[in-house]
């Protein structure tokens, strides 16, 4: 049996900017799917949770023929899940390091992996890979997490040759500061001085995510691949 | 092995190599049977073609039988004698893995 509606998979839906597109695809009538490590509140009756770490190989495996068995496809995944720690290097535990490019990179291929896998069949996918400015602008205390987030800007634009033929598409996107969980710890200072230097001078929103996302997963979007766009004129 | 035996697992690497030919436009070959090549000079698909059967073969297992394997690993992609290289070679193999799957679980 194939849903006759869409199928998306958002990672990191609990909070933050995965949890506000997990409401707005429901909204726009997709069935969603959401993960993270931690239970959610949101009861609509297309949305499904599925709590795991994106690392857990077996976890993911098992999630995406969850979905695969009970739609029957899968059209759209955005990889949102991340970790981030601010620090500066000199003081950046081993761990803390191998944690965050295993989350943030390995993390997002394993989902990409496998899904691609269930888009194949159909000939049809949707691949968004969440980035961040602090790559492109070097901000200093974000060097690990920075990095990662670089390997995933890779890893997508290589995805996009290694799946195109299959007609999946695979982009990124990086936003400005948003005011979620992951920066709220950061000194205000230290925000202001990274949305002064935006083409655009204000933080960004949940809105200006989705807006993005949604150019990038229309059925019009079969020609944008391997792109990554930024918000507030970073490049 | 339990409910799912050589037999089924060669009939899932046929039907899915036949699937694959067919939308390359490429003939069946015959005879179409365990002897097969997949992999080298005589292969009746390229490598890529091999990543798709695979894929697809996985696919098959875990929606058609519920079997859930990784056909490929380091260790398959290592070994000298590719576990791809045939259909009954690749049969042999996924029947190993299941049975690896079956005694870890």
């Amino acid at each position: 049996m194939t849903a006759e509606r869409q199928v998306v998979l958002i990672t990191g839906s609990r909070k933050g900017i995965g949890r506000h597109l997990a409401e707005h695809y429901l909204s726009k009538g997709y069935i969603v799917e959401g993960c993270s490590r931690g239970d959610v509140d949101i009861s609509d009756a297309g949305y499904t949770h599925h709590n795991l770490d994106v690392c857990d190989e077996r976890a993911v495996r098992a999630m995406i023929a969850s979905i695969n068995k009970r739609h029957g496809r899968l059209d759209v995944v955005m990889n949102n899940a991340a970790i981030a720690t601010m620090n500066h290097v000199l003081l950046t535990p081993a761990a803390t390091a191998n944690r965050m490019f295993e989350v943030n990179v390995t993390g997002t291929m394993l989902v990409c992996r496998d899904a691609a896998k269930v888009m194949m069949r159909r000939k049809y996918g949707r691949i968004v890979n969440f980035t961040t400015i602090v790559a492109p602008i070097a901000l200093a205390g974000e060097a690990i997490y920075a990095a990662s987030k670089s390997a995933v800007v890779t890893l997508t634009r290589i995805l996009a040759f290694e799946l195109g033929q299959w007609g999946i598409t695979c982009n990124s996107f990086g936003a400005t500061p948003i005011m979620t969980d992951m920066i709220k710890g950061v000194p205000k200072d230290k925000v202001d001085a990274v949305v002064n230097n935006l083409a655009i001078k204000r933080l960004g929103t949940y809105e200006d995510c989705a807006n993005v996302c949604d150019f990038f997963i229309s059925p019009a979007s079969d020609n944008i691949t391997g792109q990554c766009i930024y918000l507030g004129g970073i490049s | 092995m339990s409910g799912f035996d050589r037999s089924a697992a060669k009939d899932v690497v046929l039907s899915s190599l036949r699937e694959l030919l067919t939308q390359n436009g490429d003939d069946i070959p015959s005879p179409f049977d365990e002897t097969v090549v997949l992999v080298g000079k005589e292969s009746v698909i390229d490598s890529l073609g091999v990543v798709s059967l695979i894929v697809e073969i996985e696919q098959a297992l875990e929606t058609g039988h519920d079997v859930s394997v990784t056909l490929a690993s380091d260790r398959a992609m290592s070994e000298r004698n590719s576990p791809f290289r045939s259909v009954g070679v690749l049969t042999d193999h996924i029947c190993t893995l299941i049975d690896q799957e079956t005694q870890a679980a």
